[in-house]
């Protein structure tokens, strides 16, 4: 079976060998919803990461990570794969990528030639699943439990996808670029997972083929040794393993693309609680969203003093205009300081000083942008579960 | 068939020639507690032939309903080779292990 001839490495010397250590499990931590207990587990270029499922593996990064910097460390990134059939051996010599379908010259790229022959680029983008955070839904909806460490911010670089297509030359009449990863399914009626964008945004020079992330190759995990990188947009996008680009003449319409990750096709992209969507479309970009990193619920926190609130915010393209923070359950809201700017798909800073009357605290923090676009006050639904953006409440005793 | 993950042994990372190749092995694959049992032996058998069983375990607690239909899907939409009385089966056995009225963990 290909799945345990893959396995025949041993005694190959010309090899990096990823071995996941003996003991894999090493703690574990609960997610603050029903049915959230999850493993601390150990994975090969991973640090102890929430274990969601092994196989093939999703785990999620540990919501303190987000305190240690705007970047998210490769080793902490979250993992989300659809099909269990992993590429487990990859040998970046004799890797191509190929271009081909509707196009003037077909292309079969080394990652040398990737490297040597296109202009590289790098730009600061937030990843971010679309079921993330889909175990604070109410009511609860199937799908993978995540808490709200399904995401992460990275320094890619690469090359832009304008550049491939206009190398292979898009022939007329091109509606969509489809990107196929090299996983694969279990068995063969489970549909081998292909993403499709639309030929304009394929073209608008920020869509990238990336190679590495935060100065070092993609770990395995994240899609080595190429992935596609779609700023703003959900990861369902940022095909891993990338090695088949095919432009085509028609709105592609594969599993994945027609059936799975379909939003309801209205402003809100929600329906009401229970309800099902009369018409769909493709989930797209991020809504707005911010976190409070510098407290988790359940900290304590000095009365009567200024307390330092420290977080981050994020768009799916828009400019962030204000990040506002409330310290009485949204009753008041003060103006944050904002941090540096490194781009408009990057995670932001932001701190802000509070002054909290002893007992339980309600911290809140909502993001808006320039566009008008802020986050909820209360939840809104959908059947997947996907989008999450409500303003998010922790809940710290000032003493 | 249920296939388990050939651990290592030890963490290890080589890099030996120019031309290397990059090898990855997860870690050994382990059964959830509330799945280990005689009583899930048929959840086992079945589903864990195309995905580890923690994709059901993490599941929140939901109705008969819930299940059925998640295994009608793994059915129709994914083409699990299920036997439809063996469908049926596993849905009850896992509305009553991970049902609305399952004793929480």
């Amino acid at each position: 079976m290909a799945h345990l001839s893959r396995r025949i490495f041993l005694g190959q010397s010309a090899s990096a060998l990823l071995a996941a250590p003996l003991l894999a499990r090493t703690g574990g931590i609960g997610l603050p919803f029903d049915n959230g207990e999850r493993p601390l587990v150990r994975y090969p270029q991973k640090r102890p990461m929430i274990g969601l499922t092994q196989r093939p593996p999703q785990l999620e990064t540990p919501f303190s990570v987000f305190r240690e910097g705007v970047l998210t460390p490769n080793d902490a990134f979250f993992v989300r794969y659809h099909l269990s059939g992993l590429p487990y051996e990859i040998d970046p010599a004799t890797y191509r990528l190929s271009i081909g379908g509707h196009v003037g010259a077909p292309l079969a790229l080394s990652l040398a030639d990737l490297k040597r022959d296109f202009p590289v680029q790098e730009i600061v983008a937030v990843n971010q699943c679309s079921g993330n955070s889909r175990g604070f839904v109410e009511p609860r909806v199937g799908g993978g439990q995540l808490g709200n460490g399904a995401m992460g911010n990275a320094r890619w670089r690469g090359v832009s996808l304008k550049a491939l297509l206009d190398k292979a030359g898009v022939s007329a009449g091109a509606r969509q670029v489809t990107f196929n990863g090299l996983d694969t399914p279990p068995v063969d009626s489970v549909p081998d997972f292909v993403k499709a964008l639309d030929i304009d945004h394929a073209r608008d020079g920020e869509v990238m083929v990336a190679w590495a992330m935060n100065g070092a190759d993609l770990p395995f995990l994240n899609g080595y040794p190429l992935r596609l990188v779609v700023p703003g947009h959900f990861g369902t996008y940022w095909v891993k393993h990338l090695h088949e680009i095919t432009v085509v003449d028609a709105v592609y319409d594969g599993y994945w693309m027609k059936t799975a990750y379909r939003i309801p096709d209205n402003d809100c992209a929600c329906v009401p609680v229970g309800g099902k969507p009369d018409k769909t479309r493709p989930i797209g970009r991020f809504p707005i969203r911010s976190f409070v990193t510098s407290h988790a619920s359940g900290d304590t926190v000095r009365a009567g003093r200024a307390t330092e609130v420290k977080g981050i915010a994020f768009t799916g393209g828009a400019v962030l205009a204000r990040v506002m923070v409330s310290g009485d359950g949204g009753a008041t809201w003060a103006e944050a300081r904002l941090g540096a700017d490194i781009g408009r798909y990057s995670f932001r800073e932001w701190r802000v000083p509070l002054t909290l009357p002893k007992g339980d605290r309600a911290i809140q923090v909502r993001a808006f942008a320039t566009d008008g676009e802020t986050q909820p006050l209360e939840p809104l639904w959908q059947p997947a579960g996907y989008m999450r953006n409500v303003v998010e409440t922790v809940t710290v005793r000032a003493l | 068939m249920r296939r388990g993950y050939l651990a290592a042994g030890a963490a290890a990372l080589c890099l030996t020639s120019a031309a290397w190749s990059l090898s990855f092995t997860p870690p050994e694959e382990t059964v959830p507690v509330g799945l280990a049992g005689d009583n899930a032996e048929l959840v086992r058998v079945n589903c864990a032939a195309c995905h580890s069983l923690d994709y059901i375990a993490t599941q929140p607690r939901k109705d008969a309903a819930f299940w059925k239909g998640t295994v009608t899907k793994m059915v129709t939409v994914y083409g699990a080779p299920v036997e439809p009385a063996d469908g049926e089966k596993i849905a009850g056995i896992l509305t009553t292990l991970y049902g609305q009225a399952a004793p929480k963990p």
